[in-house]
């Protein structure tokens, strides 16, 4: 019923982990696996060990949460010493890539490509790190990682995670579609800062950092539904999705798959079983087989 | 479907408390008094915030009806920054997090170095543990005066006081001379609880140890504190022997604050 084909393989549910939450380690993940998601990202990873933002890192707020994690990470190549091969896991995995510089995008989905994940998310748009430019909001830079990106994952699909903070989001995925892009992920977190009125200072170590949860996800609905009108290849819908009616929004909007992030601090990983059982549950009354049949229904 | 109802009314930040009072607790280690209530159970911790600093873990160590406390062994920049505070400075808390110890009589409490803090008010919680408190020499001992009258076995490395022997071979002495042991709970450094562990399994006496791990959120979501597949924030710290005896990281691995996994001699070198 809920069985989902995305960039050519099938994922049991159209679930998926996203990057950034508890996908450290091989165990983690697999444990993922086995709480229901019907894929899962791992948290990104560079081509050097990088320690993060100072504390506070994360905290939750009226209708979502605040992160500046600061895409902390052991590096592709410790990674790939620890994780050995990505595609042993019953579950299919997706690698999460960045770089500060075009070059170094490719150089770790190239490394990334070697360990066979199921695809390979390029994570643009974290809304606080220190790139070299911001390359989510230039058409003609994302052309450029998403060409390259895509002949060093040598087959292996691709999936561009673009960022809300800009006018012309369906354009910049457009561009990504142009230059090869196999799937976009759509959204990353909003820049968002909230200051303690007490010690009259921004709580985040890093002062701004993202929003997610609740509060993203009309945000995040809307950036899927221009996004689908403007491409024709997968979207995972992600953003804000807290439960099984959240989860068919994204697909009514257009998504293929959708992501679930935040939703495992409110619920715990239990949440995956939870949204899909709830799913199932609203497509039997409504006498619905398939989520083909509602994909991108809202723009009917 | 209640997700959206309870996400809207959940809020994790950090709140505001003044420092009511610092008290020297043994040599490098302080406790941080807070003005203001805690609703906290044994074992559980805080995220302390020094604004312009950082944010950290710590132990909730003594919970009063005015007043709670952190204690901790000063070593990096951020412990440098809390020997600096001074009463009427506000700092931000949040939590109560984690799972906490389960509270059962008849029990032995072993702590460890500054380890002794997570468990203190946990013997406060417990009618008449038998305590084993162990440190490196007699300066470092923690809690000598606050658990004076209970039934305490002191141990340190250099035998500077009480005996010269280490916590797990006090333990294995404990429990020959007391057969009516029926649970054991532990905090300190690993290869230590490892050791309490195993006695204990291969006893079968329950036992509960509190492990640490680099932390950044403590609400169960940035993966940081994994220990296997277990999150050590949410699902713990608190585990039970028997599940320790399954992970295969316990004793022996842990993460960087960059998720780097290494031997716990170089995560307790360099974290």
């Amino acid at each position: 019923m809920l069985s989902t084909k995305l960039c050519g393989r099938s994922l049991e549910n159209p679930t998926i982990l996203a990057s950034g939450i508890l996908g450290v380690s091989k165990a983690s993940i697999a444990r993922m696996g086995k709480e229901g998601a019907g894929a899962v990202t791992l948290k990104s990873l560079c081509h050097e060990e990088r320690k993060g933002h100072p504390g506070p890192n994360m905290f939750v707020i009226d209708g979502g949460m605040l992160n500046a994690v600061g895409l902390p990470g052991q590096g592709i190549d410790n990674a790939a010493k620890e994780f050995g091969r990505l595609d042993d896991l019953r579950i299919p995995v997706i690698g999460s890539v960045f770089g500060y510089t075009v070059k170094q995008f490719g150089e770790v989905t190239e490394k990334m490509a070697a360990l066979k994940p199921a695809m390979i998310e390029v994570d643009v748009s974290c809304p606080h790190m220190d790139y070299e430019t911001p390359f989510y909001a230039d058409a003609a830079s994302l052309a450029k990682i998403t060409k390259l990106v895509k002949k060093k994952a040598k087959g292996i699909p691709i999936s561009m995670k673009l960022s809300p903070n800009v006018h012309n989001i369906a354009e910049l995925a457009k561009a990504c579609e142009k230059a090869g892009a196999d799937c976009i992920t759509a959204i990353n977190t909003a820049s968002g800062m909230k200051i303690d009125i007490e010690v009259m200072k921004p709580i985040l170590g890093n002062k701004t950092g993202g929003l997610s949860g609740p509060a993203l996800k009309p945000i995040a609905v809307r950036c899927v539904y221009e996004i689908y009108k403007a491409v024709k290849i997968p979207i995972i819908g992600t953003g804000g999705v807290m439960d099984g009616k959240d989860a068919l929004e994204m697909i009514m909007a257009g998504a293929t798959a959708v992501g679930v992030g935040t939703a495992v601090y409110y619920q715990g990983p239990e949440v995956f079983r939870r949204i899909t059982s709830e799913m199932k549950a609203w497509m039997k009354e409504h006498e619905i087989t398939s989520l083909d049949d509602i994909r991108g229904v809202a723009h009917k | 479907m209640t997700g959206h109802a309870e996400c809207k009314l959940r809020t994790e930040l950090p709140k505001i408390f003044k420092v009511s009072r610092v008290a020297i607790e043994a040599k490098g280690h302080k406790s941080i008094f807070l003005s203001g209530t805690l609703d906290s159970k044994p074992g559980q911790f805080i995220m302390v915030w020094l604004p312009g600093v950082e944010e950290k873990p710590m132990a909730v160590s003594e919970v009063g009806a005015e007043e709670f406390a952190f204690c901790y062994h000063t070593l990096g920049p951020f412990t440098q920054a809390c020997d600096k505070l001074k009463p009427g400075d506000k700092i931000g808390i949040r939590g109560p997090y984690g799972n906490g110890f389960g509270i059962r009589e008849h029990a032995m409490v072993v702590g460890g170095g500054v380890g002794m803090s997570s468990v203190s008010t946990l013997i406060d919680a417990l009618s008449n543990p038998l305590i084993i408190n162990g440190a490196r020499d007699k300066e470092h001992l923690l809690y000598l005066e606050r658990f004076k009258g209970k039934q305490m076995t002191v141990c340190t490395d250099d035998g500077s006081a009480g005996k010269k022997e280490f916590t797990t071979d006090a333990l294995k002495e404990a429990l020959d001379a007391n057969p009516n042991i029926r649970m054991v709970y532990t905090c300190g450094p690993e290869l230590m609880m490892k050791k309490v562990v195993e006695l204990c399994n291969e006893r079968m006496v329950d036992c509960e140890a509190s492990v640490e791990r680099y932390m950044k959120c403590g609400f169960g979501v940035c993966g940081n504190c994994l220990i296997d597949d277990r999150i050590i924030c949410t699902e713990g710290p608190v585990f039970s022997g028997l599940r320790l005896k399954e992970m295969q990281e316990f004793g022996t691995f842990a993460r960087l604050k960059t998720g780097k996994k290494v031997p716990l001699s170089e995560y307790y070198g360099k974290a």
